[in-house]
């Protein structure tokens, strides 16, 4: 009786905990009330740099484009000292082996979107290849999308499945979850996906493809950040958390660690159990370091363009 | 039924003369002057204000007295509106300078009063308006003239097509003359936006009131947000965060205090701000207008466009 056994150990996910709206809104919005100044403002924008995935996901990437942001990532600002590379370069499968190999011997790491990203729209055998053309191709990290039409259907056994079988394919790659919280519609849906995509082996889950609006916002990563607590008090497994879309300024970034702080504790402030997933959040960073460094408040026209 | 009822309380309300009292006791709606930032008017971020007084004592308004926190938010919209404005057809921008300059016509009686509260006759008034629409319509022709004039082509050794024209710089910071508050505030502003740039104003310190009103008028004149900011305060607090910021491309001051020029030609050199001194201008006067002054927050960009040799075959364009 094995298998039943490990199947009672699954909890019935129509069951998760419903969420209190106005009080995650409230909770979310006390997070922006924290003042950071000085030291610890540039130690926090030293973290959110180091925990940024730069991003490219475009149709119209082409090499040059992926090289350009892979030297981005390890040279952010090289006319200042001391500023930390940035966690990974996140782009399509087809991207992957002109990223690896640009990012080589820096400690970059290399993330891919797949399963038919953005829409997820797409049979499982080929969502299934594309995971594994894009960790064969070099991918460190694998950020796949769910399934929001068979979500919404109730067919919650059908997402599980799926996320377990491109865990499986992933092998030794991570895996990021990417729940599109802007098409489930409701706080207690994103509760509900989360605990599925982390019972099912996620390693991450993530808010958004950043194609749809709205995208990452706190109320939303702040109930994905509770049901990580909860699953790590459960089973004692820590899952990490990638915001992604929408977070473009500093001050927001700064938010956002200060609500991983407050609710999952420092072991989750590394760029190791949290993301960022940006692109133009990178420069705001940049600035808002030459600025506390040098007084002076920065214009875009002295950083690169990304 | 119905009716009597009506009539009845009517009848009661002028018996006990109701009617009289409620419109002597009306409170008057009396206007805030908030600041223009990014085509809203927020108040200061700083919750502070001051009360400027006329020569006879009387309190003008309790008005926003901005921090360095409001210019920097107001450079951030100014940069932000600078690439639709610029990009612009020069006939619209014109378009809409001289929307301005009637928008400014319809609401001449408003401006007056202001005026005069602020110390001014009623025939310094009325001219010092007239003035500052006339500039409007000046600067409204100029908009897509001035590039034809100071741009040209020039005689090159090479088999290129080499030409100059004028380009906005980007985002100026406006420091205001003091007196002259409406007048010099719109021959300040116009030549700035007329050729494309976005612009912080921080209007007179002392005559604020009418800077205030010109930004409604902007407001409803199909200005976008941002191409003009006006914040009213202390120069002295401002002035020292407007010309170090890197984000501005040129200062415009326009008193002449040489201890303050001192420091705005000193702190400007960090990103290399053009900076121009208008306080020799007589703003009442024919100097007070140019397209040279236009031409001040304007950059030369030359352009070498590769084209085939065909005259060295015999043939010619």
């Amino acid at each position: 009786m094995a298998t039943a056994g490990s199947i009672r150990t699954l909890p019935d996910f129509s069951l998760s905990p419903r969420i209190d709206q106005v009080g995650v809104e409230e909770r979310a919005s006390r997070f922006t009330k924290r003042s950071i100044k000085k030291e610890t403002k540039m130690n926090g924008l030293k973290l959110v740099l180091n925990m940024i995935d730069l991003t490219t996901l475009e149709g119209k990437d082409t090499d040059g484009k992926v090289k350009q942001l892979c030297y981005k990532a390890m040279h952010p600002h090289d006319a200042v000292d001391g500023i930390p590379k940035v966690a990974a370069v996140c782009v399509y499968p087809s991207m992957v082996k002109v990223a690896k190999k640009a990012v080589e011997g820096s400690g970059i790491k290399i993330a891919s979107v797949v399963t038919a990203f953005p829409s997820g729209q797409a049979p499982r055998d080929i969502k299934i290849r594309d995971t594994k053309y894009a960790v064969n191709e070099g991918a460190d990290e694998v950020d796949m999308v769910i399934s929001r039409g068979k979500f919404h259907a109730g067919e919650y056994n059908f997402v599980f499945d799926e996320i377990a079988a491109i865990k499986e394919a992933c092998g030794t790659a991570r895996l990021k979850v990417i729940l599109e919280t802007g098409e489930l519609g409701t706080y207690d849906k994103v509760r509900r996906a989360s605990d599925i995509a982390m019972h099912a082996g996620a390693d991450f889950i993530k808010t958004s493809t950043g194609k749809i609006q709205p995208a990452a916002t706190m109320p939303v990563t702040l109930v994905m950040l509770e049901a990580i607590r909860d699953f790590y008090y459960k089973t004692g497994k820590m899952i990490g958390m990638k915001p992604a879309g929408g977070i473009s300024k500093s001050k927001l970034a700064l938010h956002y660690l200060v609500m991983v702080k407050e609710t999952l504790g420092s072991d989750w402030l590394t760029n190791e159990w949290f993301r960022f997933g940006a692109s133009s959040l990178a420069n705001d960073v940049l600035m808002q370091i030459v600025k506390e460094k040098t007084g002076l408040y920065q214009s875009a026209n002295y950083f690169s363009v990304d | 039924m119905a009716k009597s009822a009506i009539k009845k309380s009517a009848l009661r309300v002028s018996e006990n003369g109701l009617e009289k009292k409620t419109s002597s006791k009306r409170l008057e709606v009396l206007k805030t002057y908030k600041i223009y930032i990014g085509g809203q008017f927020p108040r200061t971020e700083s919750g502070r204000y001051y009360t400027p007084v006329n020569k006879a004592g009387e309190k003008l308004a309790n008005v926003c007295l901005s921090s360095r926190k409001d210019f920097r938010d107001a450079v951030v919209a100014a940069r932000g509106a600078f690439g639709g404005w610029s990009g612009r057809a020069a006939f619209n921008r014109g378009q809409i300078l001289y929307r301005m300059a009637e928008m400014l016509e319809g609401r001449k009686e408003q401006f007056i009063s202001e005026l005069l509260r602020q110390d001014s006759t009623k025939a310094a008034a009325q001219k010092e308006l007239n003035l500052a629409i006339d500039r409007l319509i000046y600067y409204a022709g100029w908009c897509d003239k001035f590039q034809q004039l100071f741009s040209a082509v020039n005689p090159v050794a090479s088999s290129h097509f080499n030409f100059s024209v004028p380009e906005p710089m980007g985002v100026v910071a406006i420091v205001a003359p003091q007196g002259d508050g409406l007048l010099g505030l719109v021959s300040a502003i116009a030549p700035v936006i007329a050729g494309g740039n976005t612009c912080v104003v921080l209007a007179s310190e002392t005559k604020p009131l009418c800077s205030v009103t010109f930004a409604e008028v902007l407001n409803s004149s199909d200005l976008p947000g941002g191409v003009v900011n006006i914040l009213t305060g202390k120069p002295a607090e401002l002035i020292s965060g407007m010309v170090n910021h890197m984000d501005v491309n040129a200062t415009i001051y326009c008193e002449n205090n040489s201890s303050v020029k001192a420091s705005i030609r000193e702190q400007s050199a960090v990103n290399l701000k053009r900076i121009y001194f208008y306080d020799h201008l007589n703003w009442q006067k024919d100097e007070g207008q140019s397209p040279y002054l236009i031409m001040d927050t304007q950059e030369i960009k030359t352009t070498w466009h590769p084209i085939e040799n065909i005259a060295g075959a015999g043939g010619s364009y």
